[in-house]
């Protein structure tokens, strides 16, 4: 086992497989140059035709992965921030969701689009989406949210061997979090949630940077005698409800949590579901801790607020105890 | 000509396939048993078949929302296309992509995109793939006048230069994007002369003379194939029917200038060219349309006796590796 931080997961994830198999290659703004830190050393060891710096196109380089996946390249697009994937939605939802299923089966999309949610940074409104549930309601992506390094590791190896579109969204507040990873290759399947903590009190689903808050609320819920289960779902599509629902029967309530706003949030999603298919088991209301429906405020009093704090989960968690 | 005989003979056959096609399908939409709407190429089809021709079957080719002909330009068989438009379980596309989504990966055609200009994008990554595994694949991607006002046709036409990308970009000016004219909507006479600002040749030809067309874009494939890069041909051309028979008739034309063009129609012309040249004898010219004629007839029963899609058949190729779909 070696130590290792998010981004450096997901650097040697990409390297993994870029040296695994001859039909990966990455492109995007300035990968060459390691703009973001993933892909330190790439252009080095893969040359600029693996390793391909594009215009400022989001569009264009988007839709050219969607054609070079069809003709039998593996492509991994580093968008940058989710922010910039608005500039390539109708790349991204009308052709690399829908070409599989428009043509019948025909066309195959092996290709993987990163972005980083780059929030709670002081960059405004225009660098900080979150916007997980607005990809999740279209059909035809596959979606990976990892919150340590170890997932991320083993889910964008997952991602980058699957044979359809897949999101990875990454949390850029864990870029520098650290865990254990194994020196062996491994990966982990899509659809596949970990419990990050068992408890018997209250279920909290947390999704991507809200796992690590989620954590230290279960902590603060432990001093005050409440034993509080944090699930884990890694991947938002498929999403692995069973579960969600299991450890719902076990504990009978239910806290949601995610970064992004709270309206077509994974959280609502999750919730409904919840509502709708464990009704029986619960014995509270279900809580969801997401971000409020504003924009994301530039000064740091105003930004701090708004996302998901242990001390927001804590209270929602008690509110479902009273 | 510049042609061979048998080149020349196919490129009339393919050209009364399109036409033929598409004027089948307008009375099956009219009488109800196509869905949704129908963009027919009629008028164009020696812009399509001349530039289609000018392709190996295992190049790539990306259509538009106006792309009957495109498929069958590319070789396509014409039963499984008709068979699409009626929405059954043997169209190309299973019956989940219709009149504006055609497609034939078989033959390189990789599907039409009703989103105007999302395409571009696509063909340039074709041959983005083709280039780096060392094929000599070309990719031909039509588009229309009003796609060369989106954001995509210069990302591409830029990311396709700047990478040397071996497509040809294929403009098919037909006069009017929707219901407004180019003369209103674009900012030059001659959309080729947009090339100049991707660095990449571009030319204006004659889009109702298929030769002149073929050999336009033989000169593009030719250099793309070369690893010389990117070019964009422009065709002038006109459409002669409504923008979609889905839309009601407006006023925004004049029809003597639809009928002035329709004394420049490609299928006319080059039936009289072929027949002036002794290439076809009225023989060899009927003999032609028939066999067009019999496919066509084989394809509309061959999509009438199949089958629509079982209900299960939605929830299908949403993904190559399936996971659960929630309903």
């Amino acid at each position: 086992m070696t130590t290792i931080s998010y981004l450096q997961a997901i650097h040697d994830a990409q390297l993994d497989e870029m040296r695994r198999d001859d039909r990966v290659f990455i492109m995007g703004e300035d990968v060459g140059w390691n703009l973001l830190g993933s892909t330190d050393g790439f252009l080095a060891e893969f040359g600029p035709e693996r390793v391909r710096n594009t215009p400022i196109s989001e569009a264009g380089f988007t839709g050219a992965a969607a054609g070079a996946a069809m003709t039998g390249m593996r492509p991994i697009v580093e968008l940058g921030l989710t922010s910039f994937m608005y500039c390539a939605m109708d790349q991204i939802v009308s052709i690399i969701s829908k070409s599989t299923y428009l043509y019948g089966g025909q066309a195959r999309l092996p290709l993987t689009l990163r972005a980083t949610m780059f929030y709670g940074g002081g960059h405004a409104a225009q660098h900080s989406d979150r916007p997980l549930g607005t990809f999740m309601s279209v059909p035809g992506l596959k979606i990976i949210a990892p919150s340590s390094p170890y997932d991320a590791k083993g889910l964008l190896k997952t991602a980058i061997r699957e044979d359809d579109p897949v999101i990875s969204f990454e949390d850029g507040r864990l870029w520098t979090a650290t865990s254990e990873v194994p020196d062996e290759d491994y990966v982990i399947p899509l659809g596949l949630a970990e419990i990050k903590r068992a408890g018997t009190d209250v279920t909290i689903v947390a999704v991507s940077g809200a796992v690590r808050t989620a954590l230290a609320a279960a902590d603060l819920l432990a001093s005050e005698g409440v034993s509080a289960e944090v699930v884990d779902p890694r991947s938002l599509v498929p999403l692995d409800y069973d579960t969600i629902l299991g450890s719902v029967r076990k504990t009978g309530r239910l806290v949601v949590t995610d970064p992004s706003h709270r309206t077509c949030s994974p959280a609502a999603e999750i919730a409904a579901t919840v509502a709708e298919d464990g009704f029986w088991s619960l014995q509270a209301p279900i809580v969801r801790v997401t971000t409020p429906d504003t924009h994301v405020p530039f000064s740091p009093p105003l930004e701090a607020q708004l996302y998901p704090s242990a001390e927001r989960i804590a209270e929602a968690v008690r509110q479902t105890l009273k | 000509m510049d042609v061979s005989r048998d080149l020349a003979s196919e490129m009339y056959r393919r050209m009364v396939r399109s036409r033929s096609f598409e004027l089948a399908a307008t009375e099956k939409l009219q009488a109800g048993e196509i869905p949704g709407g129908l963009h027919t190429s009629v008028g164009q089809e020696a812009s399509i078949v001349g530039a289609c021709l000018a392709l190996r079957t295992d190049d790539y080719m990306v259509g538009t929302h106006r792309s009957h002909g495109h498929p069958i330009g590319k070789g396509a068989r014409l039963d499984r296309l008709f068979a699409e438009l009626m929405g059954k379980a043997t169209g190309v596309n299973a019956g989940l992509g219709g009149s504006m989504h055609l497609s034939d990966f078989s033959v390189g055609s990789l599907g039409e995109t009703s989103i105007v200009g999302s395409g571009l994008p696509v063909a340039a990554g074709a041959a983005l793939g083709s280039k780096m595994q060392g094929s000599d694949r070309v990719t031909l991607c039509f588009f229309g006048d009003g796609a060369s006002n989106e954001g995509t046709f210069h990302e591409s036409l830029n990311l396709a230069a700047v990478w040397q990308l071996p497509v040809v970009y294929l403009c098919e000016n037909n006069g009017y994007g929707q219901l407004s004219a180019v003369s209103a909507m674009v900012s030059v006479p001659d959309i080729a002369t947009r090339a100049v600002a991707y660095g990449m040749p571009g030319v204006t030809v004659d889009g109702q003379d298929v030769v002149g067309v073929y050999h336009a874009v033989s000169a593009a494939v030719e250099r793309a194939r070369a690893g010389a890069g990117p070019s964009l041909v422009e065709t002038k051309t006109y459409r002669y029917h409504n923008h979609s028979f889905s839309l009601p008739p407006r006023p925004y034309r004049d029809e003597t200038e639809v009928e002035e063009w329709r004394q420049r129609d490609p299928v006319e012309l080059f039936r009289a060219r072929l027949l002036a040249d002794g290439i076809l004898d009225d023989a060899g010219v009927a003999a032609i349309e028939d066999a067009v004629g019999a496919e066509i007839a084989a394809a509309i029963a061959f999509a009438e006796s199949s089958p629509y899609p079982a209900a299960e058949a939605a929830f299908e190729h949403v993904f190559t590796n399936p996971i659960p779909i929630r309903r």
